[in-house]
């Protein structure tokens, strides 16, 4: 008998459980979106949230979200947000210099100085650069061009 | 055996009870109680959780990038501002009404900084390069306000790791923490593939404490002011005035799964290496570039720049730290109580204000509380303790931009009371019993 109310209780335990879990991934899936969402839906531009460029996502959890963190928001006075910034929206060269050289100049963004140094990651294929450049121009709330593997392949020729 | 995704808690019975009893009140993912000391926690009216018995008022408010703070023997308040606001880099707050909130507001000082400190009626503060010395009058106003006296010039700042902090002793010295500019004194800082420097050049004017005299004008480095070497980045240190020892709270070094992931997973690097509180004496080396402290391991771990494996110990020499808390809090005050308003427990032992991590992506971010460490003749006498939560304003901060207020300083009143700054929201709280 007690081994049967305990089994219950078990399966009650994992019954609780799994609801909690999958309703909390369910809550974070909401804020990040799946990758393989078909492409005429996110053309409907439902959702800001959306991952465009999910390519990129990829190389970004890999070598960028310790400093640059999952929602592109930096570290105060550390590391510079992704944000909504000049250097990331504007001229590709320099964002693709960026990448390739690292920095070391403690850039002002927004009237704001960023003190740690950001490595080179010249060490990315082509194809890479160009996808996490894309993705982070188009996430994050950002909206400008891809950068293309010609535009990186030219900048490291350039060098 | 089932094993569920828990990290902070430390044994898996705790851990189950605690999650059974949230998964039957709701699905509500919020169970953890970050005091393990067994103390109720009370919520404040300033949003913040502190022991029973104890109460909090808002001091100030959106003051700016609140680093430092000071307190004299009157009460009034010297607040160390980051970045200038409105011109000002130092405010003064002072409580006439003594209702627990500043009804008087001043500034002055043309630099941004962090380190404040108060001695003999004299009042200290740093720039990223200097330290200034104000002389206040019978009402606690600096007289040579526009003037200050420089005590010391010239100190390293290269951006990264350029906050001085600063604190006096009894014997006439001021301390001042000179932070490395790198993660691990690597060739190319925090470039995957470089290698550690040996010996590492930057220990020369950087990486450890240096002592100057608190009397003596215009003092730079002169070959002999260091105090203590292998130091990464000290932001919280203290003079304990019943050990007649200066203790120090290391920030540990960061990215150990970023630079070496064949040696370190997520999960692991987020939780190493410890931040270190050490007892110093004068000489001694803490071991940075070449060793970090493992709290599992209670190890000083070779780091990887450095040949190390995430097992092979290094260093045997250098200083072991006198506590050891989990990875990237960032420490950024620390604060022996000697006041006599809190119940006896507290006395002479530590408060450790934890700005709160950013190391730890995509792990949830730790620290963003104060909390205490017991302390019986000059040594901990138990373990760390949540003492005041809830300055995030989240129960779970994924980045540290999300957090609306970050404990930044530390400073106790003549009362007894405990004030605490916050760079984020600029708010100073002060704590009473």
């Amino acid at each position: 008998m007690k081994k049967i109310i305990s089994f219950c209780l078990f399966l009650c335990f994992i019954g609780l459980w799994t609801a909690c879990k999958n309703s909390s991934e369910e809550q974070k899936e909401e804020k990040s979106v799946e990758i393989e969402k078909p492409a005429e839906e996110n053309q409907a531009g439902k959702m800001d949230t959306e991952i465009k460029y999910a390519e990129g996502k990829a190389v970004y959890q890999q070598y960028c979200v310790t400093c640059h963190q999952s929602t592109g928001s930096g570290v105060p006075n550390l590391n510079p947000p992704l944000k909504q910034t000049e250097y990331v929206l504007g001229d590709k060269e320099t964002l693709i210099g960026i990448i390739l050289n690292g920095s070391s100049e403690g850039l002002e963004i927004n009237g704001k100085v960023y003190s740690n140094n950001m490595p080179p990651f010249d060490y990315l294929k082509d194809q890479e650069i160009a996808d996490v450049l894309s993705y982070i121009r188009n996430n994050f709330g950002n909206e400008a061009d891809a950068v293309t593997v010609s535009e990186v392949e030219k900048i490291r020729g350039n060098q | 055996m089932i094993l569920f995704k828990f990290p902070s808690f430390k044994n898996i019975g705790g851990a189950a009870a605690i999650l059974l009893l949230s998964l039957t009140t709701s699905c509500n993912d919020n169970p953890k109680n970050k005091d393990e000391s067994g103390l109720t926690t009370v919520k404040n009216d300033t949003g913040l959780s502190l022991p029973e018995g104890f109460s909090g008022s808002i001091f100030a408010d959106s003051l700016g990038a609140a680093r430092h703070l000071a307190v004299t023997n009157s009460g009034n308040v010297f607040v160390k501002l980051g970045s200038l606001k409105d011109d000002k880099g130092i405010i003064r707050l002072s409580d006439k009404n003594k209702d627990g909130k500043a009804d008087e507001q001043s500034g002055f000082a043309n630099y941004g900084g962090t380190g404040i400190a108060i001695k003999d009626n004299k009042l200290y503060a740093s720039s990223n390069t200097s330290v200034f010395r104000y002389d206040l009058d019978q009402e606690d106003m600096p007289v040579n306000m526009e003037k200050p006296d420089t005590i010391v010039y010239g100190l390293i700042d290269r951006r990264q790791h350029n906050s001085k902090s600063i604190t006096l002793d009894n014997g006439g010295n001021i301390y001042v923490n000179i932070g490395a500019y790198s993660n691990a004194c690597q060739e190319e800082d925090r470039t995957k593939g470089s290698p550690g420097r040996r010996p590492c050049p930057i220990l020369d004017s950087a990486g450890g404490i240096w002592r100057f005299k608190a009397e003596k004008l215009k003092q730079t480095y002169d070959g002999n002011s260091r105090y203590a070497t292998g130091l990464r980045n000290v932001v919280g240190l203290d003079w304990n005035a019943k050990n007649n020892q200066l203790f120090v709270m290391q920030h540990g070094r960061d990215q150990l799964h970023s630079l070496y992931p064949d040696l370190y997973n997520e999960q692991q690097s987020a939780e190493l290496p410890a931040e270190t509180m050490y007892a110093l004496n004068e000489g001694d080396d803490a071991g940075w570039p070449y060793v970090y402290y493992d709290q599992n391991k209670n190890k000083k771990i070779l780091n990887p720049e450095y040949g190390g494996d995430g097992e092979k110990t290094g260093a045997p020499e250098a200083l072991d730290p006198v506590v050891a808390f989990p990875g990237h809090m960032a420490p950024n005050a620390l604060l022996f109580y000697t006041g006599d308003m809190f119940p006896a427990r507290y006395k002479n032992g530590a408060f450790i204000a934890f700005h709160g991590s950013w190391n730890r992506a995509p792990e949830p971010q730790e620290g963003y509380y104060v909390v205490f460490v017991p302390f019986e003749n000059g040594k901990p006498s138990g373990d760390w303790e949540v003492f005041a939560d809830g300055f995030a304003g989240a129960e779970t901060i994924e980045s540290p931009g999300d957090a609306k207020h970050r404990p930044t300083g530390l400073a106790q009143g003549p009362d007894g009371a405990l004030y605490i700054s916050d760079d984020a929201g600029g708010t100073i709280y002060k704590i009473t019993y």
